[in-house]
This record gives structure tokens, sequence and C-alpha cells, in this order.
């Protein structure tokens, strides 16, 4: 991990990997949402609502690993001062913001033909909700210390620690208390998913992946280079003034 | 008396909202990229 501390090698890597992300992302990602829209069968108790699933699950996946990612580079800016880490935090703060209001809409589209209500107050809904909150949170703080000391301010770093605590929490609200929700389909090395739903979903979830994996590239480069500017224009206005 | 629900209803809104909200954000992404690594360039250049 050390090794990509160098922003020129991580940016000879990320200009190779990020078109590649993106591309193999983009394909994978839409051929299984047609495949599951065109071409998987309808649930025998949910019927056709059930295609949703190949765009839910995905996107709470996301927001879930966008704040985990937000957590593993704040560990990573707090003890080893990797220069990347809080560059990193900073671009998966969007896209996971995007897939967590994404999953909170097509969720609420699937309860309301499913359970009859767009919205009820149990802990999966609700975990995911402050998840949400918990993201618009760090942006403001993070553009906050960014704004006043450019960004050497350990505070974001904190709170994406902090905020962690919730990951865990989303993922057993729906064993921990009683759910609308249904507890999980997909545990480690089981299914209780028919193939048919199964093969297009995990396609969906890796193709979403490489599209988000791709997004924070391209932000990373996107402040970096906003960075590199920056601090271009700092000292040519400081030689100007000597 | 209970409501019909056409459920392609919900599924269409579904794809439109994750598929929508998925480019959008790709492109936002690419675009920025863009327009900071030509600032980066142009300030070296000056």
């Amino acid at each position: 991990m050390h090794g990509f501390a160098n922003p020129a090698r991580f940016l000879r890597i990320a200009r190779w990997l990020m078109p590649l992300c993106m591309g193999a992302g983009f394909v994978v990602a839409f051929g299984a949402l047609g495949w599951g829209l065109f071409f998987g069968p309808a649930e025998r108790l949910q019927g056709e609502t059930v295609r949703i699933v190949y765009l839910h699950v995905p996107a709470a996946w996301l927001g879930m690993a966008g704040w985990m990612g937000i957590a593993a580079a704040s560990f990573m800016e707090l003890v080893w001062r990797h220069p990347l880490a809080g560059i990193a935090a900073r671009a998966c703060a969007v896209p996971g913001a995007v897939f967590t209001a994404v999953c909170l809409i097509t969720g609420s589209l699937w309860g309301r033909p499913a359970w009859g209500t767009w919205w009820v107050w149990d802990g999966r809904l609700t975990s995911m909700l402050v998840l949400l909150f918990l993201y618009f949170g760090w942006m403001a703080l993070s553009q906050a210390s960014e704004a006043s000391d450019g960004g050497r301010n350990r505070a974001p770093a904190i709170f994406g620690l902090v905020g962690a605590v919730n990951i865990p929490i989303i993922h057993y609200s729906v064993i921990w208390w009683n759910s609308q929700h249904q507890a999980p389909s997909i545990t480690v090395g089981k299914s209780a998913m028919a193939g048919a739903f199964l093969w297009p979903l995990l396609l969906a979830m890796l193709g979403f992946t490489l599209l988000f994996a791709g997004c924070v590239l391209a932000r990373m480069r996107a402040i970096l280079a906003n960075q590199q500017a920056e601090a271009r224009l700092r000292r040519k206005a400081l030689g100007a003034a000597y | 008396m209970r409501e019909a629900l056409d459920a392609w209803t919900f599924v269409a809104a579904a794809y439109a909202v994750g598929i929508g909200a998925t480019l959008a954000m790709t492109l936002w992404s690419l675009l920025s990229m863009q327009r900071a690594e030509k600032r980066r360039d142009d300030a070296r250049k000056r």
C-alpha cells in the first residue's frame, strides 16, 4: 500500500486502470441489468418487481463499501500519514452517497408494491438513511477542513472512523430487530436465491463495483490535479512577490 | 377498495433513477477530472 504513496506512481497506474474499470463496468453492469430485466424470470410471490433487486442490492453494497473506503483511508491517514489517503477518502464520498440515495429510492419503489408502503421506520431503512446523512455531514466537514487549512485537519478522518460503526448496524439490523425488510439472501458461501436471479445479480454487483472504482479513480485524479495546480500557482505568486 | 398497482411502473421508475444517477455520476467524475487536469496543465505552461 505504501508503494502507492507516491502520487506520480499512482497517476501512472490510474491512467490505464480508470478507463479499464469504467469500460468493463459499463459492459458488465448494463449487460447484467439487461439480462435481469428482459430475460430473467418473474418471482413467484413478488412478480415483476423482483427485477428491482439488480439495482437495489448493488447500490446498497456500494453505499456501504463507499463508507468502508472512507474508514480504511481515514485509518491510513491517521496512522501512517499516507499522502493519498485523504484524497481517496474524499473521492469515495460522492459515489458512496449517490449509491446510498439510489438504494433508498429503489427500495422505496420496491416497498410500495411489495409491502404496501413507501417507507417504514425499521432498523434497516433507518440505518441506511443515517448513512446518507453521515455522507452529507462528512462532505460538509471535509470541505470546511479543506477551506480552512488546506485539508491538514484530521477531523474528517476521525469522523470517517467513528461513522463506520453504522456499517455493522446496517448489516445486522434485520437480524437484531424485527424488520419489514427481509433477512440476508446471500451470505459467504451460501445463497437462498435461485440461480436465475443470483447470476445476473452477482454480475450486476461486479459491474457496478467496477464503475464505482472507475469513478473513485477519476475523482482522485481530479483532486490531485487541482491540488497540483493550486501549489504551482501559489509558488508562482510567491516567486513574483519576492 | 384495493388500488391496482402496475409492477412495471415501479420497475421502470427504479431503473430510470438507478441508471440516470449512475450515468450522471460517471459523467460528472470524468468531466471534473478533465477540467482539473487541464487547469493543472495550464498552470504548468504559464
